[in-house]
């Protein structure tokens, strides 16, 4: 059965250059690509994480680091991918209980996402640049 | 010789429920991490630290490591089916995927308890 169901010819449509996705696809594959660079970045976070509590050089230390502006860079960019991938995880969380499937507020909350997540980024960026 | 397919089998379901429990942990633990965090408003090395020594802060950062490397593991392994075909690179992958993350497990254990 199984065999069956893998063998089986599936129509595959995968050209990434012509693929228009639709607001709520747009959404869905940041929240994919956000969640792939928080996991690419994990082992750098954790040492970040792991100098900070280790010494108060190490702790120095890494403020050094996270104080250039391609660290602050990166940490803003890694900030919208943390809040995007958790505004857009709130929203399938509601759309698995079947709230908000219907066309017009699927497009309004993928909306909101967008819009809350860089809000919040800009907040978020705002503090580790200017803080 | 036997002829397998490497397909995913038997996991759908409970990796799909995990996948949303673990969100909700972690969720969870964000929300009470930043109001801790402005309560507290830990500044400077001695007072970060000993805002993670708490026991509560240890136990609720390590429920929020494991649902961040078990919500990781079904997020990696779903890119990974969707993107990487050929069955000995995927597995090869997946494999590297799963030692960081068990690595990570325990790093962050000893990042919490070390103290």
């Amino acid at each position: 059965m199984a065999e069956f169901a893998a063998k089986r010819k599936r129509p595959v449509y995968l050209d990434v250059v012509r693929i228009r996705l639709p607001l709520p696809g747009f959404v869905s594959i940041l929240h994919r690509i956000s969640g792939a660079a928080l996991f690419v970045s994990a082992f750098w976070l954790l040492w970040l994480l792991d100098a900070s509590l280790a010494s108060e050089g190490k702790f120095d230390a890494m403020r050094a680091v996270a104080a250039q502006p391609f660290a602050k860079l990166v940490l803003t960019g890694l900030a919208w991918g943390f809040l995007h991938h958790f505004c857009a995880g709130i929203r399938y969380l509601f759309l698995d209980a079947d709230l908000g499937v219907d066309l017009a507020r699927a497009r309004a909350s993928s909306w909101a996402v967008l819009a809350v997540s860089i809000a919040l980024t800009a907040l978020v960026g705002g503090w580790i640049w200017w803080r | 010789m036997v002829k397998r397919i490497v397909v995913g089998a038997h996991y759908g379901f409970r990796d799909w429920l995990a996948q949303r429990i673990t969100a909700a942990v972690m969720a969870a633990y964000t929300v009470v991490f930043v109001i801790a965090f402005a309560a507290a408003a830990p500044a400077g090395h001695a007072a970060w630290k000993a805002f993670f020594a708490q026991g509560w802060m240890r136990v609720a950062s390590l429920l929020f490591f494991a649902s961040l490397f078990y919500h990781a593991w079904i997020g990696v392994r779903d890119i990974l089916m969707d993107y990487v075909k050929p069955v000995w690179l995927r597995l090869s992958l997946e494999v590297l995927a799963i030692l960081a993350l068990v690595g990570y497990a325990g790093w962050a254990v000893q990042i919490l308890w070390r103290n």
